[in-house]
């Protein structure tokens, strides 16, 4: 318990960081940002001007200080300002409009990825040198394949050529419109399948090959020759003794590596015009649209933290050394 | 008396792209029911390679290139050859038959899983029974080696060093074995805890009446415990005897010198002798006799030397050396260096 | 460390304290000990690296210059085809890789000195600048480095090579900071260290001297490593136009590509050379990774030296084998050779006692 707390806190350091970080890079840089937005915008009211002067720190706004807190207690009521671009829309409205979908994608593809992967590691390790091993220099080269890169052979070869899957979008906005009906759900399903197989795919190859490395070391451990001294089964050996230590620096590296599991995510989207904050992100930098972009990156931010204390916990609950690593400090 | 375990000819190699590695070459060794066999040497003679390969526990790129390891206990009747088995029936051998204790019990144990569980699966593995009479056993088992039954919850790591290493002898024993091999199980305790485990260990031996195969380097351990001591370099035997022959009257030199180099609490005081250099690369074995480079008694005769072990003259019981030169009661050629103290009697 | 399954070591990479082999044969003996793909991957980002070098100065035209004809499939003329303006796509790809490399390249040096100026600091330091520079190092871990990067460049008003070296530089290094760290608390406790303090060698001269040289084949993994982030995340700003348009590294190819709509158009020529390429070079960087992680986990070398004996594969579950005779030993030159062939470890022929029977059951 006390290591989760202890995580907790390094989250919020960490989610502080990036807060501050967001505030003051808009105030660091030359020139008027919000007369930028303004002369894309020509249409924007006057109070939408000042809440973007507020926001970015343009003009006169009192104490630096006085700026500070008032973006913190912004952001803590989850109050994004408004959208120069989609205006009278707030931020807040078009992001939760998108979340849903990003969440849905991603999420699951991450999970289908690293399970896949996971255990195509494991067997990989249990086999080593075996066919699966020589197949990995095509896994590195999968690896190393840009997510959007994949994204558009998928795209001509799957979607235009062959006719398989529908082009992009998150659904055929000719014939469904959003609702919890089965139409439109399975709609959706079917305009996801392209990007998820992009994300499961090259990220899977990851997965696979850091498990293998672990698992080709955990099998070397002592305790793994002891249990086969025992005479326990093949599958004992591989599954409770060396998988199961094996799991936590792969699991640890799970938390690490969501950054760049969400980073590749969000270019795809573009290729896919698939409605998510990825495309949102992206369309705001061509925009100029700031406040969106600190928005998106805060939310980002924010979801990353989250995931990576949710694998704490489960490291917490798998591993019984931690707790009592924390317990002797 | 048949042996209920039979080392013969054995050989184990690694192989590297240079070249074999010979870890051990041709030993003979055979373990009566009942008796405290020790295997004595430096680090990298081969001791332990010896027991892994005899179990055909090392990895690769560990090989068996030569003997037989011939087990003949209880459950089997005649002897079988634990190198031709396939590997269903030597799961079922390993730990029924033959256990082992490992060196570091931190590192053997496995650190996520509690003690009931991996004691368990020992059983398990060997017996069917009852779940209620397996947890019953391993608490019985943890009984035997003077732990608290509470312990069976605990994780390895919660566990002092000498309560850990009696969890792994206490699992050895999980099958009811007839032969247990205890890779150092002392080294990495102190002094003190030593003394209590080794105690334990001869307690649990008469009670249940299992063989010892006692591998360690600290030859004055099996000067105390063991009936018999097999002496190992560079992969192969030196000198085999028992432990009363060795301590009196230690053939071989190298023998000599590892006696050398333990201080005694009785007796008179002496200078400590250690043994110059350090053992030979195993990959580029020099012809006869490995110790040549670092034994007083050289001589360009040991480079012709067999390796074979011939009787000691004059010995009560089965007492063998391979040093066919440094012999009590041979004729002895003028020695290269001045011998060590007490060397010869 | 477990005495069972590693064979005995010959050498230690690297960290023979005290010791320095001269360096040529130091580096040799390395080499030798890579596994193919490590050598695979080394040949095959040589071949970039001179393509990045040379290839500029080869290309048949001016990656910018513009041509009436447009999207032109690859011909006689244009080995690569054009692009929608009529640009060589085959020089633009040349002049591409070069860009990129030359970018990862100095993201990848700048980013590393400050791994190891943040790690072993944090590590010799200990105490509270320890927990501080810990702190930093984790944060900027956990914090995505993508969606900042978009930001800051996204607000930057120049977003040329040198900016997006030194973003992509000052995000960067964590990951090498943390790892470095690690190994150097670990080093730091053992005698050398200890020996040379004693002796009263200045701290920076045995950090210089003996610290870094052991953790060398650890600098080189983070060094590849952010090579490749670099690549990858640089790739990925310019797609979404994070970068300077008017360049041409591999990232702005696609993005005119996709500006351009190649994708829709089957202009295959246009945006498959350079993500091919950007993935060959990844997988170059991959495969020389596993070598350099050999170098520092000897079981996975050991793993892949001996899974196949005498014509079986050895599973790590499998029992010892029992072949026949040991074989003899073979010299320095004839180990390196045989180190390449193929058969190098289908030594003899299985024990001829008795036929082989299938796999999990020997002899």
């Amino acid at each position: 318990m006390q290591f989760i707390l202890r995580r907790l806190a390094f989250y919020l350091v960490a989610a502080w960081v990036a807060i501050t970080a967001n505030f003051f890079i808009p105030r660091a840089l030359p020139g008027n940002v919000v007369e930028a937005i303004m002369a894309k915008n020509p249409d924007l009211e006057p109070s939408a001007q000042k809440a973007l002067e507020a926001l970015l720190g343009v003009g006169n706004q009192g104490s630096l200080w006085h700026q500070y807190v008032h973006y913190l207690n912004q952001v803590f009521t989850f109050n994004f300002g408004p959208d120069p671009i989609n205006y009278p829309a707030t931020v807040n409205q078009m992001l939760s409009q998108e979340v849903p979908w990003t969440l849905a994608l991603v999420g699951i593809s991450t999970i289908i990825a690293f399970v896949i992967g996971t255990g195509l590691g494991i067997l990989a390790g249990w086999r080593a040198g075996g066919r699966l091993d020589k197949s990995l220099p095509a896994w590195m080269f999968v690896q190393g394949i840009p997510y959007f890169f994949l994204a558009l052979v998928f795209i001509e070869v799957l979607a235009v050529k062959f006719q398989v899957f529908p082009i992009g979008q998150g659904f055929n906005a000719e014939y469904y419109s959003p609702g919890w009906n089965w139409g439109f759900i399975s709609n959706a399903i079917d305009h996801s399948i392209l990007p998820a197989l992009t994300i499961v795919l090259t990220s899977t190859a990851g997965w696979m090959l850091q498990m293998r490395n672990v698992m080709v070391t955990t099998i070397g451990e002592d305790y793994v020759v002891a249990a086969q001294g025992k005479g326990l089964t093949n599958r004992r050996v591989i599954f409770t003794y060396a998988a199961r230590n094996a799991m936590l620096p792969q699991l640890q590296g799970f938390g690490l590596a969501l950054g760049y599991v969400v980073a590749g995510a969000l270019v795809m989207e573009l290729v896919f015009s698939y409605p998510g904050i990825g495309l949102q992100l992206l369309n705001a930098v061509g925009n100029d649209d700031y406040p969106m972009m600190q928005a998106i990156f805060l939310l980002i931010t924010f979801a990353v933290l989250v995931a990576n204390l949710l694998v704490d916990i489960v490291l917490v609950l798998v591993d019984p050394r931690v707790r009592a690593r924390e317990v002797a400090r | 008396m048949s042996p209920v375990l039979d080392i013969r000819d054995l050989s184990v190699a690694y192989r590297t792209p240079s070249g074999d590695v010979r870890a051990v070459s041709h030993v003979n060794l055979s373990l009566s029911p009942g008796e405290v066999v020790g295997l004595c040497g430096e680090s990298g003679s081969g001791k332990s390679t010896l027991a892994y390969g005899a179990t055909r526990l090392l990895r690769p790129p560990a090989v068996i290139t030569s003997g037989e390891v011939l087990y003949s206990g209880k459950r089997t009747g005649s002897p079988v050859d634990l190198l031709q088995m396939s590997h269903h029936a030597l799961r079922q051998t390993r730990w029924a038959d033959i256990a082992i204790v490992f060196q570091s019990a931190m590192n053997a144990l496995n650190p996520v899983l509690r003690v009931r569980d991996q004691i368990l699966d020992a059983i398990k593995a060997h017996e069917k029974m009852p779940k209620a009479d397996a947890h019953e056993k391993a608490a019985s088992l943890l009984d035997l080696v003077g732990i608290p039954r509470d312990r069976l919850r605990s994780y390895p790591h919660e566990l002092s060093g000498g309560m850990r290493q009696r969890v792994m002898i206490a699992m050895a024993l999980a099958a009811d074995p007839e032969v247990v091999i205890m890779d150092e199980p002392t080294t990495a305790l102190d002094v003190v805890v030593q003394r209590d485990i080794l105690a334990q260990i001869v307690e649990l031996k008469e009670r249940l009446g299992f063989s010892v195969l006692f591998i360690t380097h600290d030859m004055s351990l099996l000067l105390e415990l063991a009936d018999r001591i097999a002496v190992m370099y560079a992969g192969q035997l030196m000198e085999l005897g028992s432990s009363a022959a060795l301590k009196d009257s230690p053939a071989h030199p190298y023998t000599q010198g590892l006696l050398q180099s333990f201080p005694s609490l009785r007796g008179a005081r002496r200078d400590l002798a250690g043994i110059p250099g350090s053992p030979p690369d195993l990959r580029d074995l020099p012809k006869g006799c490995p110790f040549v480079p670092r034994c007083g008694h050289a001589v360009d005769a040991c480079a012709e030397v067999d390796m074979s072990l011939i009787p000691v003259p004059g010995a009560r019981a089965a007492h063998v050396t391979a040093c066919p030169i440094v012999l009590p009661g041979a004729a002895q050629p003028a020695p290269a260096s001045a011998p060590a103290e007490g060397a010869l009697s | 460390m477990t005495m069972l399954s590693t064979a005995p070591a010959t050498e230690l990479p690297g960290a023979r304290a005290g010791a320095r082999p001269g360096a040529l044969s130091g580096l040799a003996a390395t080499w030798r000990r890579l596994p193919a793909t490590a050598k695979a991957g080394a040949f095959l980002l040589l071949f970039f690296i001179l393509a990045a070098i040379i290839g500029p100065e080869v290309a048949p035209y001016a990656p910018g210059l513009q041509t009436p004809l447009a999207n032109e499939a690859p011909s006689g003329a244009h080995l690569l085809g054009t692009t929608a303006t009529g640009q060589d796509v085959l020089s633009q790809l040349l002049t591409g890789i070069r860009l990129t490399l030359e970018l990862a390249f100095w993201v990848g040096v700048i980013a590393t000195a400050l791994a190891v100026l943040f790690g072993v600091t944090a590590a010799f330091l200990g105490g509270i600048w320890d927990e501080l520079l810990s702190l930093l190092t984790n944060v900027f871990l956990v914090i995505p480095a993508l969606p900042l990067l978009i930001l800051l460049l996204g607000l930057m008003p120049g977003k040329g090579q040198l900016p997006t070296i030194l973003v992509l530089s000052g995000l960067g290094w964590p990951w090498g900071a943390r790892v470095i760290r690690a190994q150097t608390l670990m080093i730091r406790n053992r005698d050398f260290i200890a020996a040379a303090r004693e002796t009263g060698e200045h701290s920076w001269r045995i950090i210089v001297f003996e610290l870094i040289p052991n953790e060398v084949s650890l600098i080189a993994a983070s060094f590849v490593n952010t090579v490749l982030y670099a690549i990858g995340a640089s790739v990925a700003l310019a797609f979404v136009g994070l970068a300077d348009l008017t360049s041409f590294s591999l990232g702005t190819i696609l993005y005119w590509a996709q500006s351009g709509n190649a994708l829709q158009q089957s202009y295959w020529w246009w945006f498959v050379p350079p993500g091919v390429a950007v993935a060959l070079i990844g997988t170059a960087l991959v495969m020389l990774n596993t070598g350099i992680d050999e170098l520092g986990n000897p079981r996975l070398r050991d793993v892949r030296n001996a899974t196949k004996i005498a014509g079986r594969r050895i599973w790590p579950t499998d029992p010892t084998p029992v072949v026949g005779a040991a074989n003899g030993h073979r010299g320095k030159l004839a180990s390196f050779l045989h180190s390449f062939s193929r058969g190098s470890l289908l030594e003899e022929e299985p024990a001829d006692q008795a036929p082989l029977k299938k796999a999990g059951e020997l002899r």
